[in-house]
C-alpha cells in the first residue's frame, strides 16, 4: 500500500536554507496509528538518503501528522539543488509502499 | 495590558482581501504588522540585495496599509522588507513609502532598522569567538560574501517603536519579532506573545481558508487569541496548531533571539466556530544571539534547452547526455583550453528524474524527455562562449557513431540564456551579542504632507 493512498496529505517544504521538512497528514486516528507503526525512521533516511541519526521524526497524536526533518540533500539555491521549495521532496515518501 | 495586532498577510506583494482589512481596521488593532520577506524562494535576493516582488504591487498593497494606519492612527511595520532586508532593500522600501507619502499627503515619523552586516565586523566577531554554527553549517568562509544580514528580534523593533514613529521599515528581521515586539513591550504573557506572533506571521494560512490573508491576534497577560478577518475563514484548534509544522523542521520549539518558545504543553481551545484560545506556551530565556545570513557568487550561468521527441532518444536520453558530455568535455578542453575545474556542464533530463536527480527511484517511458543544459563558469562571458560552443552539438550530436545527425526541438533562439550571476547561501551561524543593537542601526526621518494645490 502506497502512504499517498492511505493519508490525506504528505507536504515538503523548506525550513530555512538548510533543512527540509516533510509532514504526513494522517486525519483519522487508526491510519496515524498504522502509519505511526509501520513508517520506520530506516525507510525515511534511505529514500532521501540521509544519516538515519540525523534525521528528526515527531509523532504528534493531538494532529494525527507524522512530521520528518532531514538537512537538505543539497542547500537550496546551490548549483546542484533541483527543488528551490523542496516541495517535490514529498513525492517520495507518498509513494513509499509501507512495510 | 491586553494588545490587538493586525497582520493583513503573510508577505507583503502577494495580495489580500480588502474586504477583509477593512474588517479588521474597524475592530481597532493596536498596530499593523506584515513581513516583507524569507529565504524561501532562494539566495537570488539576498545575493543581489533586491526585492523578489514586483515594484507595482508592493507599492499598491503598501497604499492601502498606509491609509489603514492613517486611519488608525497606530504604527504600521514591515520586517525583512524587500524579501532579504539587505540596507539596499530597507531603502528601497523607504523610497516607495516616501512616494506615498507625498501622494496620500501623509506626514510621517518613519524610522528604518538596519540589519547588513559589515564583513569586517563579522571576522572580528569570529576572531573572538562570538560567531558560532547551527546544524548543519558550511564551513565558515568569509572571502567574496555580497551581503550579510543579522536578524532583528523584539529588542530592536521596540526600539524603533520606541522612537515614536508611524511606520517602521526593518531589515531583516525573524518571522515573529515584529508581531512578538508590542505584546512583549506591553507585558503580555512572553511564551504567548511569541507563539501568536509564529501563528499569524504567515497570515491567514493558520486558517481554513490561507489566500484571505487578514489576521487580528489578542495578546493578554494568560496567552492570545487568534481570529481570521475574512468571512468566510475559521481558525480551528487543528488549522492553528498545524501551523506550527509549517516551514519549522521542529513544530515544538522555536529559537528567537535571546531563548525560544516551547510550546509542548499549549493547549488551543474554540472559542467559537472561529475563534482559537491559546494558553500554555512557554518562554525559556538564554544567550543572546541573532542568526546570520550570507550569500555569495558562487559562478555565473548559461543554459540550454532541448527537448528530445524521437522515441529512440527519449528512450535513451541518459545514454545521450553521458556520450555528449564526454565529447563536450574534450571540445571545450581543445578549443577554450578549459578543464572540469574550470567550469560545469550538468545535463538535467525533465520527465526522467529532472526534479529528483540521484534519489529518483521511479522510472518510465516518457513520451518526450526535456533536456535541461546548465553551464556554471568564473565569469558570465566564458559561460556564455561555452553555450555557444556546444549549442550545435546539443542539437545535433548522435547516440552512436553509426546513425544519421538528429536534430532536436530547441524551444526558442538562441538556444541559449545568459542567466547572471549563481548565487549560494554561505552562512547557518549565530552571532552573539552583549548589547543586541550592537550591530543594527537606526535612522529617523520625517516628511512633510505638500498641500495639494
Amino acid at each position: 500500500m502506497k502512504l499517498g493512498d492511505t493519508v490525506l496529505k504528505v507536504r515538503s517544504k523548506n525550513a530555512g536554507p538548510f533543512w527540509v521538512t516533510i509532514d504526513i497528514f494522517c486525519d483519522k486516528p487508526d491510519v496515524y496509528r498504522m502509519v505511526r507503526d509501520r513508517l520506520s525512521n530506516a525507510a525515511v533516511a534511505g529514500l532521501y538518503k540521509v544519516p538515519e541519526q540525523i534525521l528528526k521524526r515527531f509523532d504528534i497524536e493531538d494532529l494525527r501528522v507524522i512530521k520528518f526533518s532531514v538537512p537538505r540533500p543539497v542547500v537550496q539555491g546551490s548549483a546542484a539543488d533541483r527543488d528551490m521549495h523542496g516541495a517535490q521532496y514529498a513525492a517520495l515518501l507518498e509513494e513509499h509502499e509501507l512495510d | 495590558m491586553p494588545t490587538r495586532v493586525l497582520v493583513p498577510s503573510g508577505v507583503l506583494g502577494l495580495g489580500f482581501d480588502r474586504t477583509a482589512l477593512a474588517r479588521g481596521v474597524a475592530m481597532r488593532p493596536d498596530i499593523i504588522c506584515i513581513d516583507g520577506g524569507s529565504t524561501d524562494s532562494g539566495p537570488f535576493s539576498l545575493g543581489a540585495g533586491q526585492s523578489k516582488y514586483s515594484r507595482a504591487a508592493t507599492k499598491s498593497e503598501w497604499r492601502s496599509l498606509m491609509q489603514a494606519r492613517a486611519e488608525l492612527g497606530v504604527p504600521l511595520v514591515i520586517g525583512t522588507a524587500g524579501t532579504c532586508g539587505t540596507d539596499s532593500t530597507v531603502d528601497w522600501m523607504y523610497d516607495i513609502t516616501v512616494e506615498l507619502a507625498a501622494e496620500l499627503g501623509q506626514s510621517l515619523k518613519i524610522a528604518r532598522l538596519y540589519c547588513s552586516q559589515p564583513v569586517a565586523r563579522i571576522a572580528t566577531a569570529v576572531q573572538q569567538g562570538q560567531v558560532t554554527p547551527l546544524t548543519p553549517a558550511p564551513e565558515l568562509d568569509l572571502s567574496n560574501l555580497s551581503n550579510i544580514v543579522a536578524l532583528a528580534g523584539a529588542e530592536h523593533i521596540q526600539a524603533a517603536l520606541n522612537t515614536g514613529a508611524d511606520i517602521v521599515i526593518a531589515g531583516r528581521t525573524t518571522d515573529t519579532a515584529t508581531i512578538a515586539a508590542l505584546p512583549l513591550a506591553r507585558g503580555d504573557a512572553v511564551g504567548g506573545a511569541w507563539h501568536g506572533a509564529k501563528i499569524a506571521e504567515c497570515g491567514a494560512l493558520c486558517s481554513t481558508n490561507p489566500t484571505s490573508g487578514v489576521i487580528m491576534v489578542d495578546f493578554d497577560a494568560d496567552g492570545f487569541t487568534v481570529e481570521p478577518m475574512a468571512e468566510t475563514a475559521a481558525c480551528t484548534p487543528h488549522s492553528v496548531s498545524a501551523h506550527m509544522l509549517y516551514e519549522n523542521s521542529d513544530p515544538f520549539r522555536l529559537y528567537e533571539p535571546g531563548g525560544h518558545l516551547d510550546v509542548t504543553d499549549a493547549r488551543y481551545t474554540a472559542l467559537d466556530a472561529r475563534c482559537v484560545r491559546v494558553e500554555g506556551s512557554r518562554w525559556i530565556p538564554g544567550t543572546y544571539t541573532v542568526k546570520l545570513e550570507g550569500a555569495r557568487i558562487g559562478g555565473y550561468q548559461t543554459t540550454i534547452m532541448a527537448i528530445l521527441r524521437n522515441a529512440h532518444y527519449a528512450r535513451n536520453a541518459q545514454a545521450w547526455v553521458d556520450r555528449l558530455t564526454g565529447f563536450l568535455t574534450g571540445e571545450i578542453e581543445s578549443r577554450m583550453g578549459l578543464t572540469t575545474a574550470d567550469y560545469t556542464l550538468e545535463f538535467r533530463l525533465i520527465g526522467v528524474n529532472g526534479a529528483l536527480g540521484d534519489l529518483e527511484n521511479r522510472s518510465g517511458d516518457p513520451v518526450e524527455v526535456g533536456v535541461l543544459g546548465i553551464i556554471t563558469a568564473r565569469s558570465q562571458d566564458e559561460a556564455a562562449e561555452i553555450g555557444k560552443l556546444i549549442n550545435p552539438f546539443v542539437l545535433h550530436y548522435p547516440l552512436t557513431d553509426d546513425e544519421e545527425l538528429p536534430t532536436f526541438a530547441f524551444p526558442y533562439s538562441p538556444a541559449t540564456t545568459n542567466r547572471g550571476a549563481l548565487y549560494e547561501f554561505a552562512l547557518n551561524h549565530v552571532l552573539h551579542l552583549d548589547d543586541p543593537m550592537s550591530a543594527f542601526r537606526i535612522e529617523l526621518s520625517q516628511t512633510d504632507a505638500k498641500v495639494p494645490a
